[in-house]
């Protein structure tokens, strides 16, 4: 429904080279990257605040790179919310809908619903001065989805929120996407909400859009050694999970506590134990794989391992390296504990 | 510990300046009311009152006209970038540099009979040398508002225009009234261009001085102090509205 073909923009320092990407109706597509990578200039590109020096942003087939914000019909939520002080949270949500000339009643029903959903009903009549942040995120959601967007551009939505208001928002937005259904384009710098929110990736390094693929794909095979380097390496699993299993790439995982559905877990490569037989303890997922690569990072050894279908990556000293003769092709024992194991 | 006296001295300094601004509106008062008898005179006075309606009319009048101009005005000078702003920049704050006469000169020179003794005149007169305030203040009011609100308000599908009269104005309105404060005072304060100007319709800013001329220090007092009264209750009560307004 939106493509972004072949963006280029030099803005105040930041540089887009050549962005291209599109995202499906219905898709929580997450831009990752690094501070200053130039990720908040391309939202700003397709919701038409920045003009780009070259490229073109189709809307469901319409080119609308030359349309203004206001005629392209896109929410954009800023880092800082940008909720209009001088409104209270009641004619902040309504902004848009009295734009739109709907009747009063109307406006009422719906400020009320999305207020509802989103768990704001009774902050409608403060002003946005006295809101907490996770409040205030809230309400700056609520007044974008109100006007039922065909898309929701977020800058960092979670950026400055402390850690606690942060997870449970994090929960809390995967069920506002199931009751609301809407698509959306998500900034980020946190690995953590890519990969808890993103159907689909597009790493950003330095303006450019180095690989866009879905979230297992993006983190298991990136792209180059950069993209790599900017992930952190960790091991991310995708699979259906029932009860305490975790059915992923052939193999049945046991997971630190029940779950059911297409989940998504994280293991860090520093947790996973080698060995060259089976230890067969009860508290650990264990299974034969076979050796891919090696790569040497000074006095660690980052082991590439294929288990059934999966890629999995190890760290292990050079020491338990020459322990263990692990050669490319040879296959080893990889194990984990149920403990290590990080559910998104 | 020692103490530090260095706050105390700068405040012995600074009161200087307090005193000298406080002791003439005092005296002046003072003196005026042990002379009752040609205040009730002067205040019945035709001449004194009609100048007295003038100079408000006048003054208010300058107040809208700038704020209809001067307010898009300042909102361009912080929104938007173009060749030669820091030209018009600096035009917005030279008629507070060029001295009054001077700009009595250059506006008969310029405009001649259109304004020569005339309301017209009076006003152009104070707009010349007051616009400046509100300018500068619509200007900083509209720096203050956060441009992200008004993207936002766009994305959510207001027009330009309409983000401004909905979005940007009200946040800035405190500034922009407090200019217009400004403007307002800067504007019945004016006397040299008047005088150059228009001598009539008579001001009473022009007035003091012509009974100063006339019949002396006695006669022109009564007129002063009006005058002086009447401004600052004026300009402290709309201070004191727009300080409220702000905090609101």
């Amino acid at each position: 429904m939106l493509e972004v073909i072949s963006i280029s923009r030099d803005y105040g320092g930041f540089h887009l080279r050549d962005v291209t990407f599109g995202v499906e109706k219905g898709e929580h597509f997450v831009i990752l990257g690094p501070s200053g990578a130039g990720k908040t200039v391309l939202l700003e590109v397709i919701a038409g605040i920045v003009e780009p020096d070259s490229g073109r942003v189709y809307l469901n087939g319409r080119d609308v790179t030359d349309l203004p914000p206001e005629r392209r019909g896109l929410a954009y939520i800023p880092q800082n919310y940008a909720l209009f002080p001088h409104m209270s949270v009641y004619d902040n949500i309504a902004f848009g809908l009295r734009l739109r000339k709907l009747p009063k009643t109307e406006i009422k029903r719906k400020v009320r619903e999305v207020a509802g959903v989103l768990g704001i009903a009774h902050l409608l009549n403060r002003k946005p001065k006295t809101l907490s942040g996770g409040e205030a995120q809230r309400v700056a959601i609520a007044r974008a989805l109100v006007i039922e967007p065909p898309l929701i551009l977020m800058d960092e939505p979670f950026a400055n929120l402390d850690v606690q208001t942060r997870s449970k928002l994090l929960t809390e937005m995967k069920r506002w996407r199931r009751e609301l259904g809407f698509t959306a384009i998500h900034v980020t710098h946190s690995f953590e909400e890519a990969v808890s929110l993103g159907d689909r990736v597009g790493v950003m390094l330095k303006g450019r859009l180095v690989q866009v693929g879905s979230v297992g794909e993006v983190f298991s095979r990136p792209a180059n050694e950069e993209v790599a380097r900017f992930l952190g390496f960790e091991n991310i699993i995708e699979g259906i999970a029932e009860g305490r299993k975790l059915r992923a790439g052939g193999l049945e995982i046991e997971l630190p506590l029940e779950v059911s559905g297409r989940v998504r877990v994280g293991i860090r490569p520093e947790d996973m134990i080698l060995s060259a037989g089976p230890i067969g303890s009860s508290a650990r997922n264990e299974f034969r794989a076979i050796v891919d690569s090696i790569e040497e990072l000074g006095p660690l050894v980052r082991v590439h391992l294929l288990v059934g279908r999966l890629i999995l990556r190890a760290f292990i000293t050079r020491s338990s390296l020459l322990e263990l003769g692990i050669k490319p092709g040879e296959s080893v024992y990889v194990g984990f504990k149920a403990s290590a194991i990080h559910i998104f | 510990m020692r103490r530090d006296y260095t706050l105390y001295l700068f405040a012995a300094l600074g009161s200087f300046l307090i005193v000298y601004i406080a002791l003439p509106l005092a005296v002046i008062f003072l003196k005026q009311a042990s002379d009752w008898e040609m205040l009730v005179k002067t205040l019945q006075d035709p001449a004194v009152l009609d100048a007295v309606k003038n100079s408000l009319l006048t003054a208010t009048a300058t107040t809208f006209i700038a704020l209809l101009f001067g307010v898009p005005l300042g909102y361009v000078l912080a929104r938007m970038d173009f060749p030669g702003k820091s030209v018009v920049q600096a035009l917005v704050d030279v008629p507070i540099v060029i001295p009054h006469s001077v700009v009595g000169i250059m506006l008969l020179v310029t405009f001649s009979k259109a304004i020569l003794d005339s309301y017209t005149g009076i006003i152009a007169a104070m707009l010349f040398v007051s616009a400046s305030f509100t300018i500068n203040a619509a200007r900083d009011g509209f720096l203050a508002v956060d441009e992200g609100l008004e993207h936002v308000a766009r994305t959510l599908g207001a027009s330009r225009f309409r983000v401004f009269l909905s979005v940007s104005l009200p946040m800035a309105l405190p500034s922009v009234a407090s200019g217009s404060v400004m403007t307002w005072a800067r504007a019945i304060s004016e006397v040299g261009a008047i005088l150059i100007i228009a001598y009539y319709p008579k001001t009473a800013q022009v007035l003091v001085l012509e009974y100063f001329n006339s019949y002396g220090l006695r006669a022109a007092r009564p007129i002063a102090v009006i005058l002086v009264a009447m401004s600052l209750t004026i300009f402290v009560l709309l201070r004191w509205l727009v300080r409220r307004g702000g905090n609101a």
